[in-house]
């Protein structure tokens, strides 16, 4: 499977992205480390007739510490994440669910960036990102501008970075509490989650599910009755509350529904 | 449109250019006549397609040829001379006998040679997790993880020419 012929520009700078995405319109689109778009591009389902590569550009790429936040750029691969110290120290939730992405080859490739602005409900980092309350960085023709986690999954594979920008930069806040637990099932070692959670216990507590509605979502009602102390299997009875899960070849919505809840029961037993 | 693309390919230059939407795996395959990277599920599931790029293993059916330029990419060919001896973990693969038909070994065997360029003495657990990527449907997996630690346990493998047999 080839993809549709398309015109290739390698963007050297962010500005240079930017400019490209003023200059082709809504015939571009981006391509970061493209484990999700080629894929697409293959079966023909995404046809951009002009692929903007930002895949070059090294200053999209670090993992900085700054005092009270760690700032993750959005190109940095997936391996990356995994295995750095500044996150595992800070934020242990997130580097333990980069190593989870896929395989070890999806994750020399992929790159926070793509994996957030895909908006998959399925994938793992979105919930990564809800759980710890992170802000998200755009830029594009106007400036940059900040958006939180609970404004960036808009609708099914749609997100707040609009076609003429450029998601740059992730703030994870440091986290100060001590218990965080990710959750997978899925049926083979490499594949996505039928239904996961993210969960990080502290004075304010975050949970982001994956799979479990059109967009990656945040299980608002559990973390409410964890933050104001109530039982580990009454919070976890309250995984699925006011979500609606999808019906596919993976799974019904019952099970689902079911599903989240022994996840997020497991996640708060392991934390 | 054509693409002016330079790729280091098992040491070799190939400066030419190439249809933007040419996968890595198809220039390897054809333009580069390195029939070792196979195609197997052409979905980035099997892995049988996998080379390193820069030292790493990725999946070359979902890699773009214009993504690799200026970079380094190694695929089976590259991994012994012509004329021996093989690699440890090739070795490895012929003293455990670490293939039955033989489709997924190029990928398993790039797979695993990242894999001891990163950590020399890898657990069975650390040699399973890495290989998640990568489908043998001979189901040889028990072989194919015992040829990886032959390769950890022997890693000036043994001196033998192609060829000759032992
Ligand atoms: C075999 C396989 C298994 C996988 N398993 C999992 C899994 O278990 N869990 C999981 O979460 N993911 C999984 N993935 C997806 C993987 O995480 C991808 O790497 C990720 O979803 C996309 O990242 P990318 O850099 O490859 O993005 P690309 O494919 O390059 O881009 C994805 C989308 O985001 C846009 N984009 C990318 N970067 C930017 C940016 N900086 N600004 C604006 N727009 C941008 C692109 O235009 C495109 O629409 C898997 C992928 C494969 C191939
Ligand atoms: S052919 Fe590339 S992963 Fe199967
Ligand atoms: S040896 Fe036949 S597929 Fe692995």
């Amino acid at each position: 499977m080839i993809p549709a012929k398309f015109d290739y520009k390698p963007a050297s700078s962010a500005e240079e992205a930017i400019a490209l995405l003023a200059e082709y319109g809504d015939e571009a689109k981006i391509i970061a480390g493209g484990h999700s778009l080629l894929p697409l591009m293959k079966l023909r389902l995404a046809n951009p007739e002009v692929l903007i590569d930002i895949g070059g550009i090294n200053d999209l790429s670090f993992i900085e510490d700054k005092g009270d936040h760690i700032a993750v750029g959005a190109l940095t691969r997936h391996r990356l994440v995994e295995q750095s110290d500044l996150l595992k120290e800070h934020i242990p939730l997130l580097a333990h669910t980069a190593g989870h992405v896929g395989d070890p080859q999806v994750r020399n490739r992929g790159t926070i960036g793509g994996s957030l602005c895909h908006g998959d409900p399925a994938s793992d980092l979105p919930a990564v990102v809800l759980a710890t309350r992170a802000s998200l960085l755009i830029t594009g023709p106007n400036g940059e501008r900040k958006v939180e986690a609970d404004d960036f999954f808009t609708d099914f594979w749609e997100t707040a970075v609009a076609e003429d920008e450029l998601l740059t930069e992730i703030q994870f806040p440091k986290f100060t509490g001590q218990e965080w637990s990710f959750q997978k099932f899925n049926r083979r070692a490499q594949d996505w989650a039928i239904v996961g959670c993210a969960l990080q216990h502290s004075d304010n507590p975050g949970i982001g599910m994956i799979n479990m509605g059109t967009t990656p979502v945040r299980a608002s009602a559990a973390e409410a009755a964890l933050k104001s102390g109530e039982a580990n299997s009454d919070v976890a009875d309250l995984a699925d509350d006011g979500l609606s899960p999808p019906s596919d070849i993976h799974g019904q919505e019952d099970y689902r529904r079911h599903l989240s809840r022994v996840l997020l029961g497991r996640a708060l037993d392991n934390s | 449109m054509t693409f002016p693309i330079k790729i280091t390919v098992n040491g070799k230059s190939h400066e030419t250019e190439v249809d933007p939407r040419t996968l890595l795996v198809h220039f390897l395959r054809e333009d580069c006549q390195l029939t070792g990277t196979h195609v197997g599920c052409d979905t980035s599931n099997c892995g049988a397609c996998t080379v390193l790029l820069n030292g790493e293993a990725v999946k070359s059916c979902t890699v773009l040829t214009v993504q690799a330029t200026n970079q380094e990419v190694q695929t089976v060919e590259g991994l012994a001379p012509p004329d021996g001896p093989y690699t440890p973990i090739q070795e490895g693969f012929r003293q455990e006998h670490g293939l039955q038909c033989g489709y997924c070994t190029p990928g398993m065997l790039m797979a695993g040679t990242a894999l001891l360029n990163e950590i020399d003495n890898p657990s069975e657990e650390q040699i399973r997790e890495h290989l998640e990527g990568n489908l043998c449907r001979c189901t040889g997996y028990e072989m194919i993880v015992r040829s990886i630690q032959w390769a950890a346990e022997n890693p000036d493998g043994i001196p033998v020419e192609i060829g000759e047999g032992s």
